[in-house]
Formats: C-alpha cells, sequence, structure tokens
C-alpha cells in the first residue's frame, strides 16, 4: 500500500511539471461544453428560404408574410428569377424555395384553385423533411382560411380539426435538455481515455518502464497506482462540467446528484481503464492515439445512441452496441437528468457498465504483466 | 526542396516501418466509413402508432388512413382505453399514439373546431421534432380536404396547395446526407491524429536537437514532414469515396477533378492542424488531448454534419466559421450530390484555402522560434 502512495506521488509529481495540461484538462471541457452545448442542437428553425415571386400581388405578400413571422424560416431573398433560385441552393445561401405562379393572386380572388410550389434542397434529408412539414403546415393554414372565405352564404358552416400534440418525457422538446448530457459524457470520455491511454505507453516509449519493472510494485499496484491521479482529475471535471450544465443550461436536474456521481465514477472507472488497455496493447504513443481514437472512440460517438437512435441501426449492428459503456452511462445521465428515475429504473445498465469496466481493467492489468515481463 | 524531400522520406520510412500505423492510416478509415455508412439512419420511417378511435366514422378512418398512408408511421396497435395507451407509450411499443375523440365528426359538421390528441414520445428529441412536423401537417392536410368535401365547394379540391419539390435526393434518404459528413469527419480526424504527434515526439525522445542542428529551412521541414501524411491521407480519402460510390450509391455529379482539388486543399489544412498542435505543446500526451479536443466533436458538432447550422444562436455560428469542414461539407456535398462547378463553390475553395496556409504558417512561425 505505501509503494501504491509512492507511485501515485510520482504521477502527480510529473504532472505537476507540466503545467499545460491543467488549463486543457480542466478549462477546455468547460469551454467546449458552452459552445458545443448551443450547437448540438436538432431542432429546425430559421431555414433560409428564397422566393419566386412571380405574382408580386397583395395575396402573395400575404403568404410570404406567414414565412417571415414564422420562427421555422427566413427569407433569404425575394426573386423573380429561376436562376437564382437555382444558384442560391446550390450554393446553399437557401435550403429551400418558395415558388409562387404568376397570377396567384387573381386566381385566389377568382376563387380557382391555385398550386404553389416549393423546393427542397432534398441533400440535408433531415432539415428537408421537417422543412417541408412546416411549409406545408403555413399553406394549408391559408387553404383553409380560403376554404372557410370560399363558403357560399347560407351554407352550413363546416369546422376543422386541430392536432393537440404532446409530448412525453421532454415535453418542450428542448433537443438542449437531451444533447447536453450527452456532449457531456463525450468530453469526458475523451479526456479520461487520452490520460489513461498514454500513462504506460509513454514509460515504454522512454524507456523508463524498466526501471519500473526492478521495482518491487505489484502488477496492480502499476495500473490502480497509474488510475488513481487520472480519476481524481475525472472526478474534478465531472463536478466542472456537472455545474455548467444545471447552472448554465439549466438542464433540471430531476434526480439525485449523489446518484449521478456515484455512477459517473463507475464511467470514469471504464473510460480510464479503456485507456490504459489501449496503453498496454500500444509499442508507441501514436499507436495508442490511434487505436483509441479509431477503435473505441468513434464507435462510442456514433454507436451509443448520442445521436443516432439504436433502433434504427440494422438487426446486425444492435448487438455491438452492448460493448459500448457510453450506451449505459448516456441511458443513466438522461435518465437521472430529464426523467428524474433512480436506479430502479436502470440497475441493468449499470450493472452492465460496472461489470465492463471492471473486466477491461482486468484485461489491462493482465496485459500489463506481458509487458512488464 | 531537396531538402524538404529527404525529410519526407524519413518520415515516410518511419511510418512504414510503425506496420499497424499505416494499416490503420490507410484502411480503418474505409472500413469504419462502411459500418457507420450502414449502421446510422434517421429515416423516420415505420414509426410504430397506436390509434385510438372512438369516432368510428368514415371521417375519423380518413384521418388515420392519411397517417398509414404517408409511409412514415405503421399501426402496431389499437387499444381500447387511455390506459393502453399510456402503457404501451411506456414500454416504447408504440412511439406515438392518435387519438380521435368521440364526436369529430360531429363537431366538424356543425362548425366547431374538433380536436385529436397526437402524443409523441420525446425522449430522442431530433426524431420527435420530425415526428411532431409530420403529425402537425398530415392533421392539417385532412382538416382542409374534410373541410372542402363538406362544404361541398370548388368541386372537392382545395383553393390553394402546396406541390412538394425535393431536389437532388428524391427519396431523403438520409444515408447520401450522413456518408459525404462521414468522410469529411474520418478525413479530418486521421489527418489531425497523424501529424498531431509527429514534432513533439522529436522534442520528447531527444532527437529534436538534431533537427535544430540541422541545415534545413523551417518551411521546408514543414513541407516535408507534411508530404508523406499528404500522399497517405489522400489514398485513404480516395479509398473512402470509392467505398461509398460502390456500396451506398454515392453519385458524384460533379467533376473528379474539382473533388480531388477539394479533398487535396482541405486535407493540407487538417493535417496544417495537427503539425500546428504538435509544435505548440512539449508533451505528446498533451498534443494527443489538445488534437482531440479541437478536432472531435468541433467537426462532429459545428460543421454542418448533422446539426444545422442556421438553426445554431447566432453566436455560436460565428464560430463556426474557423471550423474548416464547415467549408469543406458544402462543396463535397456541392460536387458529389448537386454536381456543381468551381463558380458556385469559389468562396468555400478560398476559405479552405485561407484555412490551410494560416495554419501551415502559425506552425512554421512557431517551429522558427522553437529552433531559435
Amino acid at each position: 500500500m505505501r509503494r501504491l502512495g509512492f507511485l501515485v506521488r510520482k504521477e502527480f509529481q510529473e504532472l505537476r511539471r507540466n503545467p499545460r495540461m491543467f488549463p486543457v484538462i480542466f478549462i477546455a471541457p468547460v469551454i467546449q461544453l458552452f459552445i458545443l452545448g448551443y450547437a448540438a442542437t436538432t431542432d429546425v428553425k430559421n431555414v433560409p428560404i428564397i422566393v419566386l415571386d412571380a405574382d408580386r400581388s397583395a395575396e402573395s405578400r400575404d403568404l410570404i408574410g406567414r414565412f417571415e413571422g414564422s420562427p421555422y424560416f427566413s427569407i433569404a431573398g425575394v426573386t423573380s428569377s429561376d436562376a437564382e433560385v437555382q444558384r442560391a441552393i446550390e450554393s446553399r445561401r437557401a435550403w429551400m424555395a418558395l415558388s409562387i405562379p404568376p397570377q396567384y393572386g387573381e386566381m385566389i380572388g377568382r376563387q380557382q384553385p391555385v398550386t404553389v410550389q416549393v423546393i427542397t434542397d432534398g441533400t440535408d434529408s433531415n432539415s428537408a423533411t421537417v422543412g417541408l412539414a412546416y411549409a406545408s403546415t403555413l399553406i394549408t393554414a391559408r387553404a383553409a382560411e380560403l376554404a372557410a372565405a370560399a363558403r357560399p352564404p347560407g351554407a352550413p358552416r363546416t369546422g376543422s380539426i386541430e392536432a393537440r400534440i404532446r409530448v412525453w418525457f421532454n415535453p418542450q422538446l428542448l433537443s438542449l435538455h437531451f444533447m447536453v448530457p450527452g456532449v457531456l459524457a463525450l468530453l469526458l470520455m475523451i479526456i479520461t481515455t487520452v490520460l489513461g491511454a498514454m500513462a504506460i505507453v509513454r514509460e515504454k516509449e522512454l524507456g523508463t518502464l524498466e526501471q519500473l519493472n526492478v521495482t518491487p510494485l505489484k502488477r496492480w499496484e502499476l495500473t490502480v497506482g497509474k488510475l488513481l491521479p487520472f480519476g481524481l482529475i475525472g472526478m474534478v471535471d465531472v463536478i466542472l462540467v456537472v455545474s455548467v450544465a444545471v447552472l448554465w443550461f439549466e438542464i433540471p436536474l430531476r434526480g439525485s446528484f449523489a446518484l449521478l456521481f456515484a455512477l459517473s465514477l463507475v464511467y470514469l472507472l471504464c473510460t480510464l481503464s479503456l485507456g490504459l488497455f489501449v496503453s498496454t496493447i500500444s509499442h508507441n504513443q501514436q499507436q495508442a492515439m490511434m487505436t483509441a481514437v479509431f477503435f473505441f472512440m468513434m464507435p462510442m460517438i456514433y454507436l451509443s445512441g448520442f445521436i443516432f437512435p439504436i433502433e434504427n441501426m440494422p438487426a446486425v449492428i444492435q448487438p455491438i452496441t452492448y460493448l459500448i459503456p457510453l450506451r449505459y452511462y448516456l441511458v443513466i445521465v438522461r435518465g437521472i437528468f430529464l426523467k428524474g428515475v433512480g436506479l430502479e429504473a436502470f440497475w441493468l445498465d449499470a450493472l452492465l457498465m460496472l461489470g465492463w469496466g471492471l473486466a477491461v481493467l482486468a484485461l489491462a492489468t493482465m496485459r500489463s504483466k506481458k509487458t512488464l515481463a | 526542396m531537396r531538402k524538404a524531400l529527404a525529410v519526407g522520406r524519413k518520415e515516410f520510412w518511419q511510418i512504414v516501418r510503425d506496420r499497424r500505423t499505416l494499416m490503420i492510416l490507410l484502411f480503418v478509415p474505409a472500413f469504419f466509413l462502411l459500418l457507420y455508412g450502414y449502421a446510422l439512419n434517421w429515416d423516420i420511417r415505420h414509426v410504430r402508432l397506436a390509434v385510438l378511435d372512438r369516432d368510428h366514422t368514415a371521417e375519423s378512418r380518413e384521418l388515420v388512413s392519411a397517417f398509414v398512408n404517408s409511409t412514415y408511421f405503421d399501426i402496431v396497435s389499437t387499444p381500447a382505453s387511455l390506459s393502453e395507451v399510456e402503457r404501451l407509450m411506456d414500454r416504447g411499443k408504440a412511439r406515438v399514439a392518435l387519438i380521435i375523440p368521440e364526436g369529430m365528426t360531429r363537431d366538424l359538421r356543425s362548425g366547431r373546431v374538433a380536436t385529436v390528441q397526437v402524443i409523441i414520445n420525446g425522449d430522442n428529441a431530433n426524431t420527435a421534432t420530425a415526428i411532431f412536423g409530420y403529425a402537425q401537417a398530415i392533421v392539417q392536410g385532412v382538416s382542409a380536404q374534410l373541410q372542402v368535401q363538406l362544404a361541398g365547394g370548388a368541386g372537392g379540391a382545395p383553393l390553394l396547395s402546396v406541390q412538394p419539390r425535393i431536389w437532388y435526393n428524391p427519396e431523403l434518404q438520409s444515408t447520401l446526407f450522413l456518408v459525404p459528413g462521414l468522410i469529411a469527419f474520418i478525413v479530418m480526424i486521421s489527418s489531425v491524429v497523424s501529424t498531431s504527434l509527429s514534432i513533439v515526439r522529436e522534442k520528447e525522445r531527444g532527437t529534436w536537437e538534431q533537427v535544430r542542428m540541422s541545415p534545413i529551412s523551417t518551411p521546408a521541414y514543414v513541407v516535408g514532414k507534411t508530404i508523406p501524411y499528404f500522399f497517405i491521407s489522400l489514398a485513404s480519402a480516395l479509398l473512402i469515396i470509392a467505398a461509398s460510390m460502390l456500396l451506398f450509391d454515392l453519385p458524384v455529379r460533379g467533376s473528379w477533378l474539382l473533388l480531388l482539388a477539394a479533398v487535396a486543399i482541405f486535407l493540407v489544412g487538417a493535417l496544417g492542424t495537427g503539425l500546428l498542435v504538435s509544435t505548440m505543446v512539449d508533451s505528446q500526451a498533451l498534443a494527443f488531448l489538445i488534437g482531440l479536443l479541437i478536432s472531435l466533436l468541433p467537426t462532429f458538432v459545428l460543421s454542418g454534419f448533422i446539426f444545422p447550422i442556421a438553426s445554431m444562436p447566432s453566436p455560436i455560428q460565428v464560430v463556426t466559421h474557423i471550423v474548416p469542414a464547415r467549408y469543406f461539407l458544402v462543396a463535397l456535398r456541392g460536387i458529389v450530390l448537386k454536381g456543381v462547378g468551381f463558380g458556385v463553390l469559389a468562396p468555400q475553395f478560398a476559405a479552405l484555402g485561407i484555412y490551410a496556409f494560416v495554419v501551415l504558417a502559425l506552425a512554421s512561425i512557431r517551429l522558427a522560434k522553437e529552433r531559435g
């Protein structure tokens, strides 16, 4: 145990000797969470739309005004040339176009059916689908008004159907609430996995691992001694980023903070052990970096359900996602933050995450024996 | 120039000797593109819908079939009570529920506003937003249609209708949207990862003194360090693009030459970013950390890869201007999906060129200082 203490002290001294590390470890994640938390929004609003108004009547201006007044659109220009519309969409200055035909106002005045065209740049399929739905909602609303006005006098009044849409579990449909916990988890993963990944391979590359070899240090003491200081750093980071999420972004922390903190430690165990494991299977720091980024971090970003729903993935891929600890941690953070649920709701995820962390830690310790021998 | 080539040759052999690094740089990006391109999509199709129809009229059936005919929804269950709806939603058996109250048609005929309820599972805000939009549009569409029918006006056709036209990706496949983004992401990450350790490694291993003393100019040294990674990354990027064409039917509607130019300029900027990081720090661990922090999440979040830039708050939109992938993505999607030419994409090319020049110049200045 005393030996372990020495090793931890040595690691801290090494960290102290590298003071430029601290702003990167503690301040960079906070800044990133600020920016990315705001940027990671899947809400579709302010879609730039260019209007081809071939009519230029009071009626057409009324329709344009509806788009202008909607928070979902921002008018990127009004033109009367087809080529201009084409150019705007090609250069992505506009994502959509509203094309109002000539004599639009006249035909509405004479109560003749008229069609407006909505053109969408399909390359951003997600915004395109949502934007189309918003546009057709605006136009059908106008159509309903016209239909009501066209009712012959004396004819029975007709009502309309209104959808009252309610969203459960995230009533304001704030993607901020959905994304910030995810960004938080990713940032923690990046910092701690990197620290862990460099831990042992650095000694290997600099040739100092030999010196550790001749000390009476036991294998588990080496791994634990390497991880403890990083674990402490990780804990400070957890507190920092959770504070930003709660105090700045005002994400309601509906569940228990103690539980969140405890399970975040389990998550740190996973990411640090993962880093350490990478460290033991690499010969130099560049290899460690590439292995960590390509084989572990990218899959975590894409296959964890952070942004791409797991149930949308092909059935062959879905089992792979169970190998990703971030998957469990996301269920847990989102559960605690948004739903305010406790262990009873995600005990299985917590247990699997703990098992994953311990297994990888054991693997890393076993591998470190080989490299020590 | 000869000296730059000599540095390049030395660096190249160093990479080749490290077999694992070379394999990762060349082939792993293509492999992961296949995996992710296949695994990821957020097409909103076949959303599980539960319908509770308490009206049982021709009109209510018309509303239900409008949901089904939209192809976005599949009816998975027709519960008999609200508590059953709740159970289905809680267990995730249904993600959307449509509840049509008794008397909807009666209200409609007597000129009142009838309200139907749509309940959406919001735990994934992204898909919920889209479903929200669809549901709203479908109900309004049916409402307008029924109004016209009931009023018997204008020959049954609504006075004003929308004709949607979707350019470039008429079926709105999310794969065509995501694959260019993945290409940009993977190219950016592998470039930054490959160069961010290149110079600091020499410092940490003590070979830096030799570089300092050698009679080579700093820019030549920078160029020499970049060249081998440039060709490896270019090969890997072209492999990725070829793979996406074969497997995901990614069309290349524009000019190949322009595509090659876009990839090359973007690569230089991305490699330069890694090099700049490498000149600023004195340990590989720190270089790794900074390299990842400035490339991984910013390229993912701030480039327009997934999150629409126009929807971000305006101060954040300003920040996105320093993310090179933002310009590359517009150029890549433009060339590949829209078939546009240099005339339209000139601003993007200019921005990428400026970015590459600035990072390489900064890296040279930093290095010149270090060499004293």
